[in-house]
């Protein structure tokens, strides 16, 4: 991020504070918060809760056109350069990540983002997973950098 | 399959995607990111100068937005059964698995498949069928 004037870069961090806040707000709106109304929606077999299927079609609808404007442009509003990844290449990591990314969410009914609103609502138990979802992630950097040296 | 029609929640649940959508919509036209929770966070292990401010002010309005929310009203019910020792492994393998996986709900099952990625289609049924899966094992086949 090549910042010209701290105003600029001002604006940078309060559209990043507001997009989190806002996507947070949706999160406990949408029930997404709530990881017993997630394993509702994940119990195809028993007394299904179809709700959170809703949240990423309202999500979409809102995001869809943002994305075309987004992808026809080099620049953000803020003249930030667009970072929008290319890759197109299905790989192992990304089918076996997912799945084992699945199998967590399954467990608990917890993805990253709702762990980081748990915290904000003081959810011990919420504390508890982020903490470790966060040493699952270190721990996949660990293994990373070792492999390439 | 029986539908729970006392908690289905389709008014909600629509906007609160739509909430999701525009702060997406939001952060790819100013910042020119994707808003994938699992990317933003993950930055942060190996932090480069001046890329570090907005991944931080993201997270902190995620962790902000229940202390907004209560300035205007009770926070909905937050229930989780799971055990301490559940809650650690399924931490662990949500991380591990989301960064290997390059992304997680946000920014493949939101993002990536409202920008037609072919990828992110992919993760997300990925991670929907482990995740179908996972619970039909613990419920319905362990009964926990």
């Amino acid at each position: 991020m090549n910042m010209k004037k701290p105003l600029a870069h001002l604006a940078v961090l309060i559209f990043a504070l507001v997009a989190g806040l806002i996507f947070g707000l949706g999160l406990i709106l949408a029930g997404m918060a709530n990881p017993a109304k997630v394993l509702a929606f994940l119990d195809l077999a028993g007394l299904w809760d179809p709700s959170l299927g809703l949240v990423m079609g309202g999500a979409i609808a809102m995001s869809f056109i943002a994305y075309r404007i987004a992808g026809k442009r080099s620049n953000s509003f803020l003249g930030l350069p667009m970072n929008i990844p290319t890759t197109r290449i299905i790989d192992k990591r990304l089918v076996l990540g997912s799945l084992i990314f699945g199998i967590g969410w399954g467990l608990a009914g917890i993805c990253p983002a709702p762990a980081f609103v748990l915290l904000g609502a003081a959810s011990i138990k919420g504390i508890v997973f982020l903490v470790a979802m966060l040493v699952g992630m270190g721990l996949f950097e660990l293994l990373e950098s070792r492999h390439k040296n | 399959m029986i539908i729970d029609w006392n908690h289905f929640t389709p008014y909600t649940a629509l906007a609160g995607g739509a909430l999701i959508g525009i702060s997406a919509a939001l952060f790819v036209l100013f910042n020119g990111r994707i808003a994938g929770i699992t990317g933003i966070v993950s930055g942060l292990f190996r932090p480069v100068m001046h890329d570090s401010g907005w991944r931080i002010a993201f997270t902190l309005g995620l962790i902000i937005a229940p202390m907004v929310w209560l300035l205007f009203g009770e926070l909905p019910n937050i229930h989780i059964d799971a055990s301490y020792k559940l809650l650690i492994i399924a931490g662990v393998i949500v991380g591990f698995g989301a960064r290997y996986g390059s992304g997680c709900t946000s920014g493949h099952g939101v993002c990536g498949i409202s920008r037609l990625s072919p990828r992110s289609m992919i993760a997300t049924l990925a991670f929907m069928a482990t995740g179908f899966l996972t619970v039909f094992i613990m419920r319905h086949i362990l009964g926990a």
